[in-house]
């Protein structure tokens, strides 16, 4: 078959023809896809919740605080009493190395930090990327496992705090830590449930 | 006769016009996805689907693509094969979808992929653009888990996520950008001396 000549006709039918077939082979793929995609979001934030808090029955309904800057949503737990164990809360940062940091954090029923996890971050491999496990680990004043950030605090110890930062990250680290103040921040104003997202939280005044 | 060259045509890939060491094309995907063995290797096969697959389209639909249109044909179903990579990849391999990220669209732009359908598929029959395609995406990927390996091994002291020795004695710049360069510039020279010998 010699190939099509490329009168305006051909070009049109044969043009709409190809992104025709292609939309439809998209749209079909986008349905097919949609709910794993969903359940796996999902999946991903459910064992991060279980990884950063003491054993639970059930959760609230999240609570979200938007302040257009930072998002944080707050998961309060209960046991199967009916007694607030703790809660987990997402936070994030824009002031990372390389963009967004996205971290849950766990806090028992007294603020004292269980564990967290890290969702999403971008900084430097080999560098930055250690904080998913440096804050964790048991070595001289990086653990932040355990500690309650209302007595302790958690900054850099170059900028004055308790904690010391990842060895050549202090930017990355930097912004970790704020992740965790503030999350702890929104904690302690949804202690009690009548205050939900007051206005406070918009001016969360800490310096990063 | 045929069934040989057939198997040249697979081959051609690897070795004499391998995309990464030979044709220097895709260099982007290349050195940014390599910091470790198995995302090089899952970059590369990745690509090895969305080749074979636009190859594949792109030789069926030959006669009946009018000359003048042909790019913004091939593109559009390039871009095709590419989203339904990335919707599966971020449906059913969440952790991988995670570390490639931004890169997976950008197959759309991997000259290798629009390059072989205009050199290759454009020209040959349905069953030789195919094995073109499997051909160079095996090459790409091979590639890709050459680099990644090597720069995993180096930076990190571990190979496919195993320790071979401690992380504390691995070489921070093979993980970052200046390493990629490195180890590419190395790679490309020995398989050219290869390749004259």
């Amino acid at each position: 078959m010699a190939q099509l000549e490329s009168s305006f006709k051909n070009m049109v039918l044969v043009l709409s023809g190809i992104t025709l077939f292609a939309a439809v082979t998209l749209a079909s793929v986008y349905t097919f896809t949609k709910e794993p995609i969903a359940a796996s979001k999902t999946a991903k934030q459910q064992n991060a919740i279980k990884e950063v808090l003491p054993p639970f029955d059930h959760l609230a309904e999240p609570i979200k605080i938007e302040d257009g800057v930072e998002n944080l949503t707050v998961h309060k737990a209960y046991n199967a009493k009916n007694e607030f164990v703790g809660a987990a809360v997402e936070s994030s940062s824009n002031n990372g190395f390389a963009g967004k940091i996205n971290v849950m954090v766990g806090f028992d029923k007294d603020g004292v930090i269980v564990n967290y996890s890290v969702l999403e971050q971008k900084e430097t491999p080999g560098l930055g990327t250690k904080m998913v496990e440096w804050f964790k680990t048991d070595k001289e004043n990086q653990n932040i496992k355990g500690k309650n950030p209302a007595t302790t605090n958690l900054t850099v110890s170059k900028d004055g705090g308790e904690i010391d930062a990842i060895t050549a990250s202090t930017i990355s680290s930097r912004a970790f830590l704020f992740t965790i103040r503030n999350a702890y921040h929104a904690y302690s104003i949804n202690l009690d449930d009548k205050a939900i997202a007051s206005t406070d939280s918009t001016n969360i005044n800490i310096k990063n | 006769m045929s069934k040989n060259s057939n198997l040249k045509v697979f081959l051609n890939g690897f070795i004499n016009e391998n995309p990464t060491f030979v044709l220097i094309l895709g260099m982007c995907p290349t050195l940014a996805t390599t910091s470790s063995a198995i995302n090089g290797l899952s970059m590369g096969l990745a690509t090895t689907f969305v080749l074979l697959g636009s190859n594949v389209v792109i030789s069926l639909l030959k006669n009946i693509i009018p000359d003048n249109v042909r790019i913004p044909a091939y593109v559009v179903v390039i871009a095709t094969f590419v989203s339904v990579v990335e919707m599966s990849m971020q449906a059913y391999l969440p952790a991988l979808y995670d570390s490639l990220g931004i890169f997976i669209p950008l197959i759309v732009v991997n000259c290798i992929v629009l390059g072989r359908a205009e050199a290759f598929a454009a020209k040959n029959s349905v069953f030789k653009s195919s094995l073109d395609g499997l051909g160079m995406g095996f090459g790409f990927s091979m590639a890709l888990t050459m680099l990644g390996t090597i720069r995993e091994v180096l930076g990190t002291g571990k190979a496919f996520g195993f320790t071979l020795f401690p992380d504390k004695y691995g070489m921070l710049i093979f993980v970052l950008a200046p390493g990629a360069f490195i180890a590419l510039g190395y790679l490309i020279a020995i398989m050219n001396k290869f390749k004259k010998a």
